[in-house]
Parts: C-alpha cells; sequence; structure tokens
C-alpha cells in the first residue's frame, strides 16, 4: 500500500509538470463538447443531442486519458529505461498497475470538473442522476482503458504500441456510440460492439447521468469483466525492460 | 560468493550474445567485468539483475535466481542502469525520494543528493544534467537500496575527473561495509583503481577472472627514458645485464625489476649527467594484461 502511495504521488507529480499534456487532455475533450454541442451535425437517435453527447464525450475523455494517454506516456517510460529502473525496485507490477489506474482517475476528476459544467451551460439536464454509480461506472471504464493500454505499453515495443493505442482507440471510438449512435452501425456490428467495454462505458454513463432509463446490467457486467480482468492481466503480462 | 555465473548463455535470435561463461564475484569484493562493446557485458549483467532470459546455465545472486526471485532479490540489489532510467521531466530532489521511498530502507534522499555531490542540482530536471550528473544520479538511486549486492552498468562512462573521483570513492565504501559490488566497463585503467577481482570478456566467453593481482604478471625485464644516444653497452656494463635502445630515450634492461637493479641504474645515469625522465619495473597494467590474455593487439 505505501509503494503504491509512493509510486502515485510520482505520477500525479509527472503528470503535473508535463503541463501541456494535461492541458491537451482538458482542452480536446472541452472541444468536442463545444463543437458538437453548438452545431447539429449528429444524429442522437431522437433524444436531446446534449443528453448524447454529454455522457459520451465524457466516455471519449476517459477512453483517452486512461487507454492513450497512459499507454503512450509508458511506452515513452520503457524507451527512457524508466520502468526497467522500476522493475530493480520493490515495487510489484500489480502496484505500477494499480498507482497508473489511480492516477489516471485523478485526471478524469479535473475532466469532469470541466465538462460536466460546460455540458450544463450548453443545455444538458441533470435529473435523476445516480452519482455514486456514476462514480462506479467511471472507475471501472478508467480501470478497462488503463489495463487495455498498460497491456499494449507493457509487451510491444514503443513505435508498435503507439500506432497500437490509436488504431485501436479509433475503432473504439467509432463503435462504441459515444459519440455516433450505434443505432447508425450496421445490426451485426452493433451487436458486437456490445462486447466492447467503449460500448457498455457511454451506455452506463448515460444510463446514470441521464437516468434514460436503459438497462444496467449487460453493460455493466460487460465493463466489470474488462475493468477487473484486463489490469490483472496487464500486470501479468507487464515487461519491466 | 554472492555472485555465481555458470555456463550461462545468452541468445538474441540466432545471435549469441554470451556463450557459456561461468565466474563468481566474491562478497564484499570489487568485480569489474571487463570487455569491448559487444563482449556480452551487460547481457551477463542483465541476466544477474533479472531482466533477461538466460538460454541455458545458471546464475545465483546472493543465493537466489535472479529470474524466478526477482522480487526478493530487488530488496537486496542495487542497479545503476547504463545510461536513462530517469523520466526527462523529473527533477534529481523528486526522483532520489521517489526511489528512497520505493525502497524503504530508510535512506535519506537529501544526504544521498549530498554524497553524489548534486545538492546545487537538486531542482534540476534530468534532460538538463550533463551525463556525468546523470550518472551521479543513477549511482545515487543504486544506493538508495542499501544495497548488498551492486550492479553498476559503466558507472564511469562520459563522467568528468571530479565525478570519476566521487564515484571511485562510493565504490570503496561500499566495499568496505561489506557490499558486492560488480561492474561493467570498457574503461581498463579506470576499472584498475577501483577494482579487486576481474572477468575480462572476449567476444562472448570469459577468457580469464580471478584476484586482479593474480591475473597481472610481471615483466622480466625493467625499462627506464633518459635521453637518445646513450650507448648501451655502457649502461650494460653498469647493470649487469643486456640493455636495449627502444628509441624516443627508452631502454630496456633484460632483467627483473629489483631495488638493486634501479640503483645501478639510476647511479650511473647520474655520475653520466643524464636525466632520468621515467622509470617502468614491469608490473602489468589491467588494459596490458586483458591484450596479452584476450591476444588483442
Amino acid at each position: 500500500m505505501k509503494r503504491i502511495r509512493t509510486q502515485l504521488r510520482a505520477e500525479l507529480m509527472l503528470i503535473a509538470r508535463n503541463g501541456e499534456q494535461l492541458l491537451l487532455t482538458l482542452v480536446i475533450p472541452l472541444i468536442l463538447l463545444g463543437f458538437f454541442g453548438s452545431v447539429d451535425v449528429l444524429p442522437a437517435g431522437g433524444d436531446d443531442p446534449l443528453q448524447f453527447l454529454v455522457p459520451g464525450v465524457l466516455a471519449v475523455a476517459i477512453m483517452s486519458t486512461a487507454m492513450v494517454s497512459l499507454g503512450i506516456a509508458t511506452g515513452f517510460e520503457r524507451s527512457y529505461l524508466v520502468l526497467k529502473r522500476l522493475g530493480a525496485t520493490p515495487l510489484t507490477r500489480a502496484e505500477l498497475v494499480i498507482a497508473k489506474i489511480l492516477s489516471v482517475f485523478a485526471v478524469e476528476v479535473l475532466q469532469a470538473a470541466v465538462l460536466l459544467p460546460l455540458g450544463y451551460a450548453l443545455g444538458w439536464r441533470v435529473s435523476g442522476t445516480t452519482w455514486p454509480l456514476a462514480i462506479a461506472v467511471v472507475l471501472l471504464g478508467t480501470s478497462s482503458f488503463a489495463g487495455v493500454g498498460l497491456l499494449l505499453s507493457g509487451r510491444l515495443r514503443a513505435e508498435i504500441n503507439l500506432a497500437a493505442q490509436n488504431g485501436l482507440y479509433l475503432i473504439l471510438l467509432l463503435l462504441g456510440g459515444m459519440i455516433i449512435p450505434r443505432d447508425s452501425l450496421p445490426g451485426f456490428l452493433s451487436n458486437a460492439a456490445q462486447a466492447l467495454p467503449s460500448t457498455a462505458l457511454a451506455d452506463l454513463l448515460r444510463s446514470t447521468l441521464n437516468n434514460d432509463g436503459h438497462a444496467l446490467m449487460v453493460p455493466f457486467i460487460v465493463l466489470g469483466a474488462w475493468g477487473l480482468a484486463v489490469p490483472a492481466i496487464a500486470a501479468k503480462r507487464f515487461r519491466w525492460s | 560468493m554472492s555472485v555465481v555465473v555458470e555456463n550461462l548463455t545468452v541468445q538474441y535470435g540466432d545471435l549469441t550474445a554470451v556463450d557459456g561463461v561461468s565466474f563468481e564475484a566474491p562478497a564484499g569484493a570489487v568485480t569489474v567485468i571487463l570487455g569491448p562493446n559487444g563482449a556480452g557485458k551487460t547481457s551477463t549483467i542483465e541476466v544477474c539483475e533479472g531482466f533477461r532470459q538466460a538460454a541455458s546455465g545458471s546464475v545465483r545472486v546472493l543465493g537466489l535466481d535472479p529470474a524466478s526471485q526477482h522480487r526478493a532479490l530487488t530488496q537486496r540489489m542495487g542497479v545503476m542502469l547504463q545510461g536513462g532510467g530517469v523520466y526527462p521531466s523529473a527533477r534529481v530532489q523528486d526522483v532520489l525520494a521517489h526511489f528512497c521511498a520505493l525502497h524503504g530502507k530508510g535512506v535519506d534522499a537529501k544526504a544521498l543528493m549530498e554524497r553524489v555531490g548534486l545538492t546545487a542540482r537538486a531542482k534540476g530536471t534530468w534532460r538538463r544534467l550533463s551525463g556525468g550528473e546523470q550518472q551521479r544520479v543513477s549511482l545515487a538511486l543504486a544506493l538508495a537500496a542499501q544495497p548488498e549486492v551492486a550492479f553498476l552498468d559503466e558507472p564511469t562512462s562520459g563522467v568528468d575527473i571530479e565525478g570519476r573521483d566521487v564515484i571511485r570513492d562510493i565504490i570503496k565504501e561500499l566495499s568496505e561495509r561489506g557490499t558486492t559490488v560488480v561492474l561493467a566497463s570498457h574503461e581498463m585503467a579506470e576499472a584498475e583503481k577501483v577494482a579487486t577481482h576481474a572477468v575480462f570478456f572476449k567476444q562472448g566467453h570469459v577468457v580469464a577472472s580471478g584476484e586482479i593481482t593474480s591475473l597481472l604478471s610481471i615483466r622480466k625485464h625493467l625499462r627506464f627514458t633518459s635521453v637518445d644516444g646513450i650507448t648501451t653497452a655502457d649502461i650494460a656494463i653498469a647493470a649487469g645485464s643486456p640493455v636495449k635502445a627502444l628509441g624516443d630515450g627508452k631502454y630496456e634492461v633484460a632483467s627483473e625489476s629489483t631495488p638493486q637493479m634501479v640503483s645501478r641504474i639510476t647511479s650511473w645515469l647520474s655520475t653520466q649527467g643524464y636525466p632520468l625522465s621515467g622509470i617502468d619495473m614491469g608490473m602489468e597494467t589491467l588494459e596490458d594484461a586483458y591484450r596479452r590474455i584476450a591476444g588483442t593487439k
């Protein structure tokens, strides 16, 4: 526990020292929400576009930060030999993975703190939001995507890792119903996409933030499985050097 | 023995980087693994640290298998990598505090910073440090573990004279308090100043190992430097042994370097009014020994 705290402190310090990266992490979702919230270009399935967009953009922010940003940064840590150096300390792989997931969650708290007020200002209606459940969903989503990001960066060479993170991000973004409603996809793709963590996260955030009455059980099981299994596999398979 | 390597082989695909090497590093001694770049030094050290799998053979560090008991070994091992190992934007003071806390041995980060002479650079980021300063931070990270065994890969590479003194002193201190130090280096003159034992690597093989004093041999001749043009027959009479001119004012007396012989030569030079600008008693340097044993020019 003490080593997780120590590593978490170091991760947060590094995030704070890379201010431009942090700014980008906060600004990109804001631009997405500001743009799509002001321009009527996306099909929202008959719902109010903002009720669809705000949880969707929050899900995109979680996926970007937990998977792509963390995965690429960890890839750089491999090329800088930071991971190898950490591997010579008593810090375990599991402790490193947990510390990194928690550091991402801290960034997401900041993202939510700027995104949700902007959504509200644009007209997103907050009614019947189940905040504890929403927070649990964010944690599970963070764990899922950080697990994927660390699984890739924990095994692949830095340059292949970079390509893999971006490629996977695009697939999960397009199929996950985050910005484009899943109803717009062909039937077989829409069905297959239900097994993706991006779909489960977007669905659950809409259910918990908007209280839209959609069933929670299936996406919760899907996201729970991703959120528990993938970080465990990432910790097991992580290479220090 | 703190480190025992037996028939170790390391392969990268079809390339055999280390081919059936065996050697030991005694507890509390400073053992240097010497050899040119690509000789297999770093691969061997990485297996000892538990970062690389051996294709065959066995390695024991403090009685532990570095691959299967890596976590237990990290509690007792200090590692200095060959460059890198720190995030470029991290500050010196933060990095040291971080690693001292991870090792949990109660090492004070500020004292450590002072020990490696980097207190003035405490707020400097890794990317702004010179190569020598980065090496000192790397060494400090190894010390944060209060190690029983320390693996130092090219510790003085790219380090200035002042930095070399600091690093040399720290290695000696480690040895004096019983830490086994294993360092890989291709800088033989530098290694000779701190090491008590050596392992000579050549193209993935160990060609010799043991106490440095046993690896060095005494040449059967004495060399001195004076001026060109001395008649060798005259010195030979005084020395009682044949003398050969080697050029550039250097002469070689075909006799062992006894104090009596040195006395006869210096007396003769003095009475004849010749200067004496150098004397070589015939003991090999570590580099001489490596060249002789490894058969390199």
